[in-house]
């Protein structure tokens, strides 16, 4: 086998520029978005008193959970060691810190006070789970940032295996911790279960490989590296079992609510009469998020095609953002039971939302927020792997496997 | 050029002058707020403040309650936006207490109460908040420090009774006793104000009072002999929500 050579992303000068020009402008729009809702307030939103996380948490949990998952193809070449994925080591690690950097932004500039982040970073409180994950999450930054030295530097290669465990862990305590988030509201009818905790993890796979393996077939077809069949049916095909990990997750979850009498209105409310809820549950994160992409992904012929494999990567996206929508969105939108065996006929002033599904429309900024944030993370992307040596100069059979070496030698 | 200097002199002397006697009506002044401060010690476990709620004299169409506490805290004072639906404000602007109206199932039996923070032993929003904003103090009270709020809003997905509100917009009006702002979240502190000012009721139970139903017992749950306590043994009472064992400070009676 040859020794693996990494280059700089070689695509043509006003090519790059405008990719970066297009990511600038997106960026600069969110940013004025965040400016806009932080000046007047979040009436501008679509957000309430009842629906008090909207698009922003969508975008934020996605990029963030997206971010763990992005650094499973460096794991499973370090801690695995699974050779043919050493090539695909150091991009996984920008990925991951750069879709993590867009999420966090996201999320910070979606805070009532986000000029108090501060004192975010300053005063803990232990109890609760989102101050473990202000330590998971740039924790996790700094791991990334050494993991890729030990790849980059021949220094420090001896620290890889060891550094690359030990991110691997962190990982899976981070996404265990955005799951969480939500597992441990007990109040909510649709959270206050921990199954919520691992479902983020296997989420985290697939989503975090979904975007993986779009970057990587884009940036090389961008310049022309070769990506051989070994590779692309090797991630597809992890990527079809990660899809197949969260629909048996996402069934565990509903059986369980299903069994306890008391979730049974909510679940009612999911899986039939939650309108649009309902919709984007069954259309986007089952059949166009979850199904056709396996359909896609397990095709004799149609899974060879790298066109067809970033469709069903795409697809995969796109149900994950279907996902987060029932997830956050559809379970705050469900009214908090408050008083069983009673119908609430009022509560409060008459748009007061209480005892009956609130409305929630996303708005503008907060679309442009979340678009804002995940152009910061291709950003981050384009421009490591333009000045740094990220992108293995080729993925081709002979040269990423050895057996198919030794065999052509 | 003397007469032009002395000009300006005593213009500035004038200056100086009414300086100090701004400085001293400012230090006159502050001296009033000092001494109208209320507690100049920490607040103690001595007492843990709380509610009996009796549904039953909970009239239909009073909203006294409300009015009182809206008026005590300047919540009367926020103004819906320009170009913002009443339907959508109404589900946006701060709502410290709130009439609810519920129909029985079985009965078709209707019951009013008043919904507010119910001041949890064990509260969910002062466990979930990631800077310890959302605290308790030691009287029971759950509170805000509106000082280390970065408006994340996850004590609001936390509770499980909608209690807490988030300011959606810019605050231009507000009470020095119940100060607010955009970007923070706020709810009931049962009139932390007056208690530490001396005062023993809260404008809820106060106003009604005045309408003569008295369907709200205010008291101290530790006092053995306190009024509270001994409504609390005459009329059975629950919590809202009590499958979760959050020993809530308000107790509802007929519910």
């Amino acid at each position: 086998m040859k020794r693996i050579v990494y280059r700089e992303w070689l695509i043509e000068p006003e090519r790059y520029w405008g990719l970066l020009a297009i990511l600038g402008g997106v960026i600069a729009i969110g940013g004025l978005a965040a400016l806009y809702m932080e000046h007047h307030g979040h009436w501008v939103t679509g957000m309430s008193n009842s629906v008090v996380w909207g698009t922003p948490h969508i975008f934020a949990v996605f990029l963030i959970i997206a971010a763990s998952g992005a650094l499973n193809v460096a794991s499973i070449g370090t801690v695995f060691n699974r050779t043919v994925y050493k090539p695909l080591g150091r991009l996984s690690g920008l990925l991951a810190a750069a879709l993590l950097v867009g999420g966090l932004l996201v999320l910070v500039l979606d805070l009532g006070r986000p000029e108090r982040l501060i004192v975010a970073l300053t005063t803990y409180n232990f109890s609760s789970i989102f101050s473990w994950n202000i330590f998971l999450y740039t924790g996790f930054l700094a791991l990334v940032i050494g993991y890729l030295w030990t790849m980059a530097d021949r220094k420090g290669q001896p620290f890889n295996r060891p550094i690359g465990m030990f991110a691997f862990l962190w990982r899976l305590a981070l996404t265990t911790g955005t799951g969480s988030i939500f597992g441990f509201l007990v109040g909510r009818q649709a959270y206050d279960t921990a199954i919520l905790a691992p479902m983020f993890v296997v989420m985290s796979f697939a989503y975090g490989l979904a975007v993986y393996m779009l970057v990587l077939i884009y940036s090389c077809t961008a310049d022309g590296r070769p990506i051989g069949p070994l590779i692309l049916r090797r991630l597809k095909n992890l990527l079809a079992l990660f899809i197949a990990g969260i629909l048996y997750f996402t069934l565990v979850y509903h059986l369980t609510k299903l069994y306890g009498a008391k979730y049974d209105a909510f679940e009612h409310f999911l899986l039939l009469g939650g309108g649009t809820y309902t919709l984007v549950f069954w259309l986007g994160w089952i059949v166009l998020g979850s199904l056709a992409p396996l359909g896609i992904l397990y095709h004799p012929e149609l899974s060879k095609d790298r066109d067809w494999v970033s469709a069903a990567c795409g697809l995969i996206i796109f149900g994950g953002l279907a996902a987060m929508y029932v997830i956050i969105i559809g379970s705050q939108a469900y009214p908090l039971e408050m008083f069983p065996g009673h119908r609430v006929l009022e509560f409060g002033a008459a748009g007061d939302v209480g005892g009956r599904v609130a409305s929630y429309a996303p708005s503008i900024p907060e679309l442009l927020l979340g678009l804002g944030g995940t152009a910061v993370a291709l950003f981050i992307t384009a421009v490591g792997i333009r000045v740094l040596q990220f992108l293995p100069e080729s993925l081709a059979d002979r040269d990423v496997d050895p057996h198919i070496a030794a065999k052509s030698a | 050029m003397k007469q032009d200097h002395d000009t300006i002199d005593q213009g500035r002397r004038a200056l100086l002058g009414a300086a100090a006697v701004g400085a001293a009506a400012t230090v006159g002044f502050s001296s009033t707020i000092v001494s109208a401060e209320g507690r100049k010690t920490p607040v103690t476990a001595e007492h843990r403040w709380g509610m009996l709620i009796d549904t039953s004299k909970c009239a239909d169409g009073c909203t006294a309650c409300v009015d009182a506490c809206e008026l005590e805290n300047g919540l009367n004072l926020q103004e819906r936006p320009h170009g913002l639906s009443q339907q959508k404000w109404d589900d946006q602007r701060s709502t410290w207490i709130r009439k609810v109206r519920l129909q029985d199932n079985l009965s078709g039996q209707i019951t009013q109460l008043p919904l507010m923070c119910q001041h949890c032993e064990k509260p969910p929003c002062v466990d979930v908040c990631p800077t310890g904003a959302s605290f308790k103090r030691a009287d029971g009270i759950v509170m805000v420090d509106r000082h280390i709020c970065i408006g994340c809003r996850y004590c609001m997905m936390a509770c499980p009774y909608k209690a807490r509100s988030f300011i959606h917009e810019p605050v231009e009006h507000k009470f020095t006793r119940a100060p607010r702002g955009k970007g923070c979240v706020e709810s009931c502190n049962l009139c932390a104000h007056r208690l530490d000012h001396g005062e023993n009721n809260t404008a809820c139970a106060e106003a009604c009072a005045q309408t003569g139903h008295q369907a709200i017992t205010f008291g101290d749950l530790n006092h053995a002999n306190g009024k509270l306590r001994q409504a609390l043994k005459a009329t059975k009472n629950r919590q809202i929500r009590e499958d979760l064992k959050l020993n809530t400070g308000v107790r509802y009676a007929g519910l």
